[in-house]
């Protein structure tokens, strides 16, 4: 039988988008929204830091933040291909797949910074 | 039956760019899809945020306040609007994707959407509990 990636990528595109579907919306509502804006009082800089820099935290981060890049870059392939008319196939998903695995080393290089 | 091979099948007449605008349903169809740049942006924007708790106290403060500044408030309701949009139709979607079958008989969807929404429930106010405590 002949090897092919795209079950793999369909796969990961779900495994991403149930993470972003759970974990975002509380993620954005509290980090972008509530704290910034004074809504819920923001978690002091010790507490917040001992929570970051706490090696599970990492762990779980940069699974949540590659799975949600991967399955971003998955659906944005098809918006280009299906929804703008972009016809070039290769090209789109190189672009797509290559932002998701350079968005992969910033997340790693950026969590580190703050463990 | 068709004989079309791949080759035929290139010539195939162009389709508007805006052809989802003619419709509710094309357009909401676009809309979800279009959420991916949004959790593409929020992924960046919460790495942003964990970058300045690891440079220290006056980082994370700096940060807090570039969050408040109006365009990025704007444009974090946005895209908190489109996560919302992704976790309701994702959750709906799933048990067309996925046919769960407990003891030889099928899970009924209402049940695999409840769950979604427990499991939500139950990480949210985990992280809440976790950052707040």
């Amino acid at each position: 039988m002949k090897f092919r990636v795209e079950p793999f990528l369909w796969l990961a595109f779900s495994g991403g988008g149930v993470m972003a579907a759970i974990f975002l919306p509380v993620l954005t509502f509290l980090f972008a929204l509530a704290f910034p804006l004074g809504w819920i009082d923001p978690p002091d800089h010790d507490h917040i830091a001992a929570v970051v820099g706490h090696p599970i935290t990492f762990l779980v981060l940069l699974g949540l933040f590659s799975m949600m890049l991967i399955h971003a870059a998955h659906r944005f392939r098809f918006t280009l291909y299906d929804g703008l008319q972009v016809k070039h196939r290769a090209l789109v998903a190189a672009a797509c797949y290559g932002g998701a695995v350079f968005g992969v080393f910033v997340a790693l290089h950026m969590l580190g910074s703050a463990t | 039956m068709s004989t079309q091979t791949q080759e035929d099948l290139r010539f195939h007449r162009r389709v508007p760019v805006l052809w989802w605008i003619r419709k509710r349903s094309y357009f909401v169809f676009v809309m979800r899809e279009l959420s991916s740049l949004f959790i593409a942006w929020l992924v960046l924007y919460l790495l942003l945020f964990v970058r300045s708790v690891g440079r220290g106290e006056q980082a994370y403060e700096d940060f807090l306040d570039w969050a408040s500044s109006p365009w990025l408030v704007v444009l974090n309701v946005v895209a908190f609007a489109f996560v919302v949009l992704h976790t309701v139709t994702w959750f709906s979607l799933t048990p067309q994707a996925m046919v769960l079958a407990v003891r030889g008989r099928r899970v009924p969807p209402a049940a695999i959407i409840g769950a979604q929404y427990a499991g939500l429930v139950v990480v949210s106010a985990f992280i809440l509990w976790l950052v707040t405590r």
